[in-house]
């Protein structure tokens, strides 16, 4: 039963290691990505193995349900909590927020369901007279879905409580807070098959640094992992497309006018960042009556992020790796989770609790 | 004939005519085999009786079965009961002396459905040659079950019994053939994903294949990998020996269609049950002796060895990745549920 393995093809990584370690200068490099889906295929894969000592890359704000600030999961549960059907994404349901998880709010007797897409949650609405809310978190992978179902007129006993975020611009945030020291960043496949380069280049050309566009199987990933160095040697820093096969250089457009019809820009909290300037989205005039904070009247308060001990907040900015945190397999398991970043499944914590870091030889 | 007589009343579960005639009409006739000792099931007495072996260990094992859906693609809950227990004593070296049949079901439940799931069981035990010698129905309210809940206690003798804790540095893994089929052919029947595909569950009783590799002797370790999957089935192997597991992971047999689902659902199918498969550890001396014996058995054709036992990280499953990287295959966590973003 062979299984086509030519973007696995362990003599051709051999080669881009090979590449790699040739590229590498002898000083410390500090990748960053800011994907869960690139952290789950760099650990699931054992990628680390191929990069030279001095050359790490680790996970900034890739994961949606670790970024989410406790102030959207506390307006989560007041939702509920007035009786709604509240529907999100399964990971969402343990997330802390600063008295309950929807996990607990359900135990409670709050209706909290488990759904795949915003359209599934959609569905439910139709389906009853209750009122139904669809918790939307994510980034530019999952604006668009929600984007779709908002344009195509859904029940009037449906709303959303949007909490999508823009991936570029907390990556350029990241890099003038202090104690990153980013030298390159690997961008999100999928993030770019909508967005394209454009968004990159126009938060990031400053910084003048290399920003590779990344697939996300084994041979892509060194691939664009090869291409950060190449731009670092050469002393450029540009927006370069390592994934052309996913990511057109304009990007989808039909997804990025469906985006702008039904959001636009605001300034939103991210769990271990802050604030940062037009980095999320709330819903345009013409689609407030489907807005779940002015139906369920939702206070923006900031609610408190901080959990005693735990590192998320480093790990989360690509200051500290999992295992610099003194909490990660002793305290902080999947099963008992101190932090966000051990509650995703796209969180650097869980991810490299099920799969090992760089201690694998 | 109203539907009601078609259907299971609380009368069935009383003791009296209406349980008797359910059990003789449509229980009964599926086991002609059912005595191994002076009194079988066929004496409907307090229990039954088994002879006494001579020499070897007698090795008992019991397991409940719920499934969603009662009847999936591949089989039904009375082809996984007959052949979970079975399994359990295979593994354990152990030659099926005689199984027990106890089924609690729901008010309502279609009686047709009782004779395809007993017909199921029985047609499984047949295979490995196994008498049902003893039984108990029962039938609660509406809404106080899920339809139906079936428990089988099996005996078995082996000579002697083979432990799941007895990996030894250097000894070599199999695999009888390839992983995750009856967990994604589930996870695939169930309503919420609509997803239409032809993948069938692996379930069967593995005795007739496992018989054929015991004379050889050098199993040093066995395990059916049901919930968890291999990876369960692994880290429990390592962690109780003290011993590490180093996979291959291209070596492990994975069929496409299993592959391609558990790409689109983000599960692995290492971490999902199997219900007609084994995991052993040999010595390697006789790996491949057992190897090509398990692949001349119609249930063992895709078996393949996937690893060795070493030393490095005692407890822990450690899996060289077809492009040649590392990484630990863990405990997995729970039930899987597909990942969303």
């Amino acid at each position: 039963m062979p299984r086509p393995f030519e973007l696995s093809d362990p003599k051709r990584a051999r080669q881009l290691a090979d590449v790699i370690a040739s590229l590498a200068p002898s000083t410390p490099v500090k990748i960053v990505h800011v994907c869960g889906t690139h952290e789950m295929a760099i650990t699931q894969h054992g990628l680390r193995r191929f990069l030279p000592k001095n050359v790490e890359i680790l996970e900034g704000p890739g994961c949606p349900v670790c970024v989410t600030p406790t102030a959207d999961i506390d307006a989560a549960v007041q939702i509920a909590e007035a009786g709604a059907i509240l529907c999100t994404f399964g990971d969402m349901t343990r997330v802390p927020g600063t008295r309950l998880t929807l996990e607990q709010a359900r135990s409670k007797g709050c209706d909290i369901r488990v759904v795949l897409s915003a359209a599934e949650a959609s569905n439910i609405a139709k389906e009853t007279d209750r009122a139904v809310v669809f918790f939307a978190v994510g980034f530019e992978t999952t604006t668009p879905m929600t984007a779709a179902v908002l344009v195509n007129e859904p029940p009037a006993n449906f709303s959303v409580l949007v909490s999508h975020k823009k991936i570029p611009e907390a990556m350029a945030v990241l890099l003038s807070m202090p104690g990153t020291n980013i030298h390159g960043y690997l961008a999100p496949g999928h993030v770019s098959t909508i967005l394209g380069m454009a968004p990159y280049a126009k938060q990031l050309d400053l910084f003048k640094i290399p920003i590779v566009i990344g697939g996300f199987e084994p041979l892509d990933i060194l691939y664009a992992i090869a291409l950060i160095l190449r731009q670092l040697r050469n002393g450029q820093g540009f927006v370069e497309n390592g994934f052309p096969r996913g990511v057109a250089d304009e990007g989808n457009i039909t997804a990025q006018r469906l985006i702008a019809r039904v959001f636009e820009s605001t300034d939103v909290q991210w769990r271990g960042i802050g604030v940062i300037p037009d980095s999320g989205y709330r819903l345009r005039e013409e689609f407030a009556r489907f807005d779940a904070r002015l139906r369920f009247h939702i206070e923006g308060k900031t609610g408190d992020e901080r959990i005693p001990g735990c590192r998320c907040a480093d790990v989360l900015t690509a200051r500290a790796t999992p295992a610099d945190c003194p909490l990660f397999r002793a305290r902080c398991t999947p099963l008992s989770p101190v932090g966000p970043c051990m509650v995703g499944s796209e969180g650097a914590c869980s991810i490299w609790y099920r799969y090992g870091g760089r201690e694998l030889p | 004939m109203t539907s009601n007589e078609n259907r299971i009343s609380p009368l069935h579960g009383a003791g009296g005519e209406m349980m008797s005639r359910l059990l003789a009409e449509h229980v009964l006739p599926h086991f002609a085999a059912s005595q191994v000792g002076r009194i079988g099931l066929s004496a409907m007495d307090d229990g039954a009786t088994i002879a006494l072996p001579t020499a070897g260990e007698l090795v008992m094992t019991t397991d409940s079965h719920v499934v969603k859906p009662i009847f999936f693609p591949g089989g039904d809950i009375g082809k996984l009961a007959a052949a979970g227990t079975l399994n359990d004593l295979a593994v354990m070296g152990a030659r099926p002396l005689a199984l027990s049949l106890a089924v609690i079901i729901e008010e309502d439940f279609p009686i047709s459905d009782i004779d395809r799931i007993v017909e199921s069981f029985a047609h499984t035990l047949i295979g490995s040659q196994t008498p049902l010698i003893c039984g108990d129905t029962k039938v609660m309210g509406r809404g106080e079950i899920d339809g139906i809940v079936i428990n089988t206690t099996g005996l078995g003798i082996a000579n002697p019994a083979i432990s799941d804790a007895g990996a030894v540095p250097g000894d070599v893994i199999i695999v009888t053939g390839s992983m995750g089929d009856h967990g994604m052919a589930l996870l695939a029947a169930r309503e919420e994903f609509h997803l239409e595909t032809e993948l069938k569950s692996d379930v069967d009783s593995i005795w007739p294949m496992i018989r054929t590799i015991l004379p050889i002797g050098g199993i040093h370790a066995m395990k059916d990998p049901t919930r968890g999957g291999l990876a369960a089935a692994l880290n429990e192997m390592s962690g109780k020996s003290g011993t590490t597991i180093e996979l291959t992971q291209s070596a492990i047999p994975i069929r496409d269609e299993v592959q391609a689902l558990s790409d689109l659902l983000g599960i692995s199918p290492l971490e999902v049950a199997n219900e007609g498969k084994a995991v052993l550890i040999v010595d390697p001396a006789l790996a491949d002796q057992i190897l090509e014996t398990l692949q001349k058995h119609p249930l063992g054709r895709h078996a393949a060895i996937i690893g060795i036992v070493g030393t490095k990280f005692p407890g822990r499953v450690v899996m060289t990745t077809p492009v040649g990287g590392r990484r630990f295959l863990d405990m997995p966590l729970g039930d899987p549920v597909p990942r969303i973003c």
